[in-house]
């Protein structure tokens, strides 16, 4: 698929197919069109031209929302927590809305990922208050409440600690083991190379390299990309 | 329950307020009091939930009242019907105003919603058969029975809307459709990337404010015994629908009441005593120091003592 912003190309046909299951990792430096490409997959965007099928259906025409309700969830790379809500509030709209459950049991089910996320003791507390690194949680519990086939983290570990990295990694391998499929856009290159079994490099909105962590690393191309010629 | 057996009470304290000795001009001015309370709650549901802010109230609250008009010229349609056929138009208006403008955000589609007045206003100054730019005089029917006299029956009229609104606005307020709203409010791509169909439920919003702002404006024709564009379409109304939830505050659904009830209190003491100009002076005043004092409005201010509140 592609996508113009005026007359910027900011992915130009670029094409990945991900296998139900698969760790899939998404790299490239800044403004190489990463986010563009998950905005189009979730919705949040809508590509001009090619498709995007999911599970076997064309959803690139449907509204955000309905993919979501398909199976597709992601966080965002800058958190957009509901302000005015509780950290157990945001986790009740997508239970409310993707699997229509009653207060009482939406409320059961999200402290659970609360507490497997470690956000428990924060159910209560206005998400405004929150710390980056909570925040960055608190986008991840939200998509995982909406019990997605295909979730989409969007640079859910920038600016935490190694040991809190460890943390969220445990997560996504645990997620994925579970059955749902992982595509994650990252910076921290160790955490990508760890979790993913494929990755992808775009760079100025194409793909320059595909394969296994080991091999991209040491892709010539990848290395002029991100460190310059 | 609690909230019901409240809400029963004032009804028919209400009822037994109109048909006590009470003088008339209480009445007379409750009347316009009580219809801000309908008004800022009605606004309250886009405006403070869905965080659309809307300057059209009069066009929304204009349309109800000609509805009103056009019913009683023509099949001289009782007070009920009239007050069904604003709340049915003001419905539609809002939701075809939402359709259309829903999809700006922020300043943009504040911007869009006062063009609806001027649009309704112009249409209504060339309909000869409602009375044009001259308006028209009506000649109210006899009141119902336990009634003395039109206005007391008015008065009770809207003090059931204003009961009636705030029941439309807590259902929505604590049900999923608030809780959507509310994401809506605080980031609209999030609540689409947690299944909200952010637009259905603006436009349900927008819809339910036009509904309640025209039945509203329905009983205003009679309460006056005229109507004319000018006053009908007033920019006032956009000042006290806005206004009452800003003060009063937008969170919850006391707050637009509780503003309503001072804002409309207070204009008309000082419009009868000082001067109607002095009234919109004290308006924008007020407006001015509740936006960057107390945002929360005053249930802000209380926040910490209300259990209720979030």
């Amino acid at each position: 698929m592609s996508k113009h912003f005026g007359g910027f190309a900011a992915l130009s046909e670029v094409s990945i197919a991900i296998a139900p299951g698969e760790r899939f990792g998404l790299i490239g430096p800044n403004g190489s069109g990463k986010t563009t490409l998950i905005n189009c997959i979730s919705g949040t965007l809508r590509n001009e031209s090619g498709s995007i099928v999911f599970d076997g259906e064309e959803v690139s025409r449907l509204p955000a929302y309905q993919r979501t309700r398909k199976g597709i969830a992601r966080s965002f790379q800058v958190p957009r927590p509901f302000a005015s809500m509780s950290v157990l509030e945001n986790l009740l709209v997508p239970y409310e809305y993707v699997e229509h459950l009653k207060q009482s049991e939406a409320e059961k089910q999200a402290m659970e990922i609360l507490r497997r996320i470690g956000l428990a003791d924060k159910a209560m507390t206005p998400s405004s208050q929150l710390s980056q690194v909570e925040l960055r949680k608190l986008e991840l519990a939200r998509a995982m409440a909406a019990r997605p086939r295909l979730l989409i983290s969007d640079e859910a570990m920038a600016g935490l600690s190694g040991s809190e990295v460890d943390e969220v990694l445990k997560i996504l391998f645990d997620l994925n083991t579970a059955g749902i499929t992982i595509v994650m856009i990252e910076h921290i290159m160790q955490a990508v190379m760890r979790f993913s079994q494929r990755v992808v490099c775009l760079d100025a909105g194409r793909i320059i390299c595909e394969g296994a962590p080991a091999a991209i690393v040491k892709n010539p191309d990848v290395q002029k990309a991100y460190l310059g010629a | 329950m609690k909230f019901w057996i409240s809400a029963a009470a004032l009804a028919l304290f209400a009822l037994g307020l109109a048909l006590s000795p009470v003088n008339e001009y209480f009445f007379y001015v409750s009347y316009r009091v009580l219809t801000f309370v309908v008004l800022a709650t009605a606004w309250n549901i886009l405006g403070g939930y869905a965080g659309y802010v809307n300057f059209g109230t009069p066009a929304f609250f204009g349309v109800g009242a000609y509805t009103a008009v056009v019913l009683f010229q023509w099949l001289k349609a009782p007070l009920a019907a009239q007050i069904a056929g604003g709340a049915l138009i003001g419905g539609l208006l809002g939701f075809g105003v939402g359709m259309l403008t829903l999809r700006l955000r922020g300043i943009f589609f504040a911007i869009a919603t006062v063009a609806v007045i001027f649009i309704t206003e112009t249409l209504m100054i060339n309909w000869r058969y409602v009375g044009g730019a001259t308006g028209l005089q009506l000649l109210r029917p006899e009141v119902m029975a336990p009634f003395e006299n039109y206005i007391r029956m008015l008065f009770v009229v809207m003090a059931w809307m204003g009961i009636a609104a705030v029941a439309v606005a807590r259902y929505v307020q604590d049900s999923w459709i608030g809780r959507g709203l509310r994401a809506v409010r605080d980031s609209e791509e999030a609540a689409e990337a947690s299944g909200v169909p952010t637009l259905k439920l603006k436009l349900f919003a927008c819809t339910v404010m036009g509904a309640l702002m025209g039945a509203a404006g329905a009983p205003m024709p009679m309460y006056l015994s005229f109507i004319e564009p000018a006053s009908t379409f007033n920019l006032d109304y956009t000042i006290g629908a806005l206004g009452s939830a800003i003060i009063g505050g937008m969170s919850h659904w006391l707050g637009p009441i509780i503003g309503a009830l001072l804002l409309g209190t207070l204009q008309q003491i000082i419009t009868v005593t000082i001067s109607g100009e002095v009234n919109v002076l004290v308006v924008g005043v007020l407006l001015v120091l509740f936006v960057v004092v107390a945002p929360g409005g005053i249930l802000g201010l209380f926040r910490k003592w209300l259990p209720f509140s979030r």
